[in-house]
């Protein structure tokens, strides 16, 4: 009995230890020796320009950048289901930025989500995106990032409960979630589409929105671009399941992504307005690419989409034709959208000066009414220096009741969908999260975790 | 006919329910302190309180307005008694051509029944929407603080200031 007990608990040690091996030998990574910080000229101005335009492909700025503050100094908060993650000082200061990562360091970061000193980054910096992006383009990235101007900007503390506060958790996360490599081309398919896949798939990171997550936080591949939640919006869904009411093809995302605005789709808002910012810097064949794979993507529309495309067109159309008045107005919500939407949105005037048929509005006809109760409470705000597409909010003129009687009206009388439960909640959620971010200084809209969260996880 | 409450009177309103209250507050009440600018609710010199809140009167149909108070700059204060915030913009001569002066005054208060103190940057975010063009943005900005000031001088003092009137 004796003897048999010890075996066992020979088994056991063993068993630790040798599990203590394999998660040191999964968990461990060293430090990369700090370097003095390069000169800025000693990087290739070519390959800073092409590095400029990477960042803006991968919406670096977008996390990394407090609305209204410095350049990539980082601090903007990002919330998950698992507590508040915030973005890192990337500029090249020595003592709180990425002045003293050598080259090799940043790879390693991007490739394998580990900082200079050997720790685990948190996901919430996608290097399960970033590990497909080829070594030359994280050399251009580097060398535009080291280019900039040096902030001090100190990491704020994340706020992670225990065990999430340990960073060697995310060692167990990168070994079931992380696949280390690079992008593998597609030889039956264009260089257009191997280009625009290395780009969605890598850096610009789509899916990082587009594609829910799982109870993990990790990208559902059973469930690519299938739509998800960021900062109060609802991502939709980019694939065959796609509830916009005119189907996209490459042309129309091409526009959309490079203008921020469609006529078929409307414009971009929420967290996608910074994307399109970006995409309209970058090589227009860039962008082309990232819609020629998105059109591929999201497939053929099925016969059924292409009868739903023509029918919201043609309901577009007809209306503009009539005066705005000339609607059927049977219920409270109705009444409101004749008096406060109509005159622009039934308009047919271009934008600024009107908006989109409601009829072609992906907001009306998707399955989450979120996005359309925060463009109802904060409307568009114009784009400094740009013709942009413009609303005025309603917070402070409609009650909540007036909200939900709009949304319950245009959801029957532009979409096919079901009728939405639950607006109370939604929409007093959605004033709770717009107005804050209105009503909180510039310079602190990225202070807190229930302000304006443009983060992407 | 609908009732709109327009500085603490209430009024019978012959309009459409999609009439825009800047309408009806200029050309059936003759309350011509709000001003027509673009229309559009991106230029704020239309602005209005309702409920305690500046609202854009231009982009506002009055049926959203039914059982809501509306304040416009007439009920502030008038010329030969000015409003601690009408006092203050004349005292810094912050208004040039004046267009948008009234839309500036109405959100102004606004911030400032919430927050009697605000901070330089709190003024220029909350002012955000207001456009002036002539350029006395720092004029404005000392305004507001002599405004918040001021209030707070009324409301420690009251008695002085009923002399004072």
């Amino acid at each position: 009995m004796k003897k048999k007990s010890g075996i066992i608990g020979g088994v056991v040690v063993a068993l630790l230890l040798g599990g203590a091996g394999v998660a040191f030998a999964i968990a461990w990574r060293p430090a990369i020796a700090a370097i003095e910080t390069p000169k800025p000229q000693s990087f290739d101005p070519a390959r800073v320009k092409r590095g400029r335009e990477l960042a803006a492909l991968g919406n670096c700025n977008d996390c990394h950048t407090v609305r209204e503050g410095k350049n990539f100094a980082g601090g903007v908060p990002v919330p998950t289901p698992f507590g508040t993650i915030y973005s890192s000082n990337i500029t090249p200061d020595a003592e709180t930025g990425i002045g003293r990562w050598s080259e090799a360091a940043f790879l390693r970061a991007m490739r394998l989500g580990v900082d200079r000193e050997g720790r685990h980054l948190y996901p919430t910096f996608p290097y399960d995106h970033f590990t497909n992006v080829s070594d030359d383009d994280d050399r251009a990235l580097y060398a535009f990032l080291m280019t900039r101007e040096a902030v001090h900007a100190p990491a704020r503390d994340n706020q992670l409960s225990f065990p999430l506060n340990q960073r060697v958790v995310i060692a167990g996360w990168k070994f079931l979630f992380l696949h280390p490599g690079s992008y593998k081309v597609d030889p039956t398919k264009s260089a257009e589409w191997n280009r625009g896949a290395y780009l969605v798939e890598g850096l610009a990171h789509c899916g990082a929105c587009h594609t829910p997550r799982n109870a993990l936080g990790a990208e559902r591949l059973n469930a690519i671009f299938a739509g998800g939640d960021v900062d109060h919006w609802r991502a939709y869904a980019i694939n065959a399941q796609s509830p916009a009411p005119v189907p996209w093809n490459a042309d129309a995302l091409y526009a959309y992504l490079r203008d921020g605005v469609h006529p078929d789709h409307g414009t971009a808002r929420g967290p996608m307005a910074e994307v399109v910012r970006n995409l309209s810097v970058v090589p227009a064949r860039d962008v082309r690419a990232i819609a020629t794979y998105m059109a591929d993507v999201l497939g053929a529309p099925s016969a059924e989409q292409k009868e739903r495309g023509e029918a919201a067109l043609a309901q577009a159309n007809s209306k503009s034709q009539s005066a705005p008045v000339a609607t059927t107005v049977d219920s409270a919500g109705g009444t409101i959208y004749v008096a406060a939407c109509a005159s622009c949105h039934e308009s047919s005037r271009p934008p600024p000066y009107g908006g989109i048929n409601l009829a072609l509005s992906t907001a009306v006809s998707g399955p989450d009414p979120r996005n359309l109760a925060n463009i109802v409470l904060a409307g568009v705000p114009p784009v400094t220096g740009e013709r942009s597409p413009i609303m005025p909010g309603f917070a402070e003129s409609m009650s909540d009741t007036q909200v939900e009687a709009l949304l319950t009206y245009l959801r029957a009388r532009f979409s096919k969908q079901p009728a939405w439960i639950g607006l109370d909640n939604i929409v007093a959620e959605a004033r709770r999260t717009q107005t804050v971010s209105l009503e909180t200084p510039a310079d602190a809209r990225n202070a807190s975790a229930a302000s304006v969260e443009r983060a992407k996880p | 006919m609908m009732t709109l409450k327009v500085n603490g009177q209430e009024h019978q309103i012959d309009a459409e329910p999609d009439t825009p209250l800047l309408y009806v507050l200029r050309d059936d009440l003759k309350l011509n302190a709000a001003k027509y600018g673009c229309g559009l609710g991106q230029c704020g010199s239309c602005t209005v309180i309702v409920d305690g809140k500046a609202v854009l009167s231009c982009v506002t149909p009055v049926l959203l307005l039914e059982g809501k108070q509306v304040t416009t700059l007439e009920g502030l204060g008038t010329a030969s008694a000015p409003a601690p915030i009408q006092r203050a913009f004349m005292e810094e001569q912050a208004a040039q051509c004046g267009y948008c002066i009234a839309g500036m005054m109405m959100r102004a208060q606004a911030l400032l029944q919430r927050n009697a103190k605000p901070t330089d940057e709190q003024i220029r975010a909350e002012l955000e929407p207001n456009l002036c063009r002539c350029g006395t943005h720092m004029r404005i900005l000392r305004a507001v603080h002599r405004a918040a000031q001021l209030m707070d001088t009324a409301a420690l003092a009251p008695a002085e200031q009923r002399r004072a009137q």
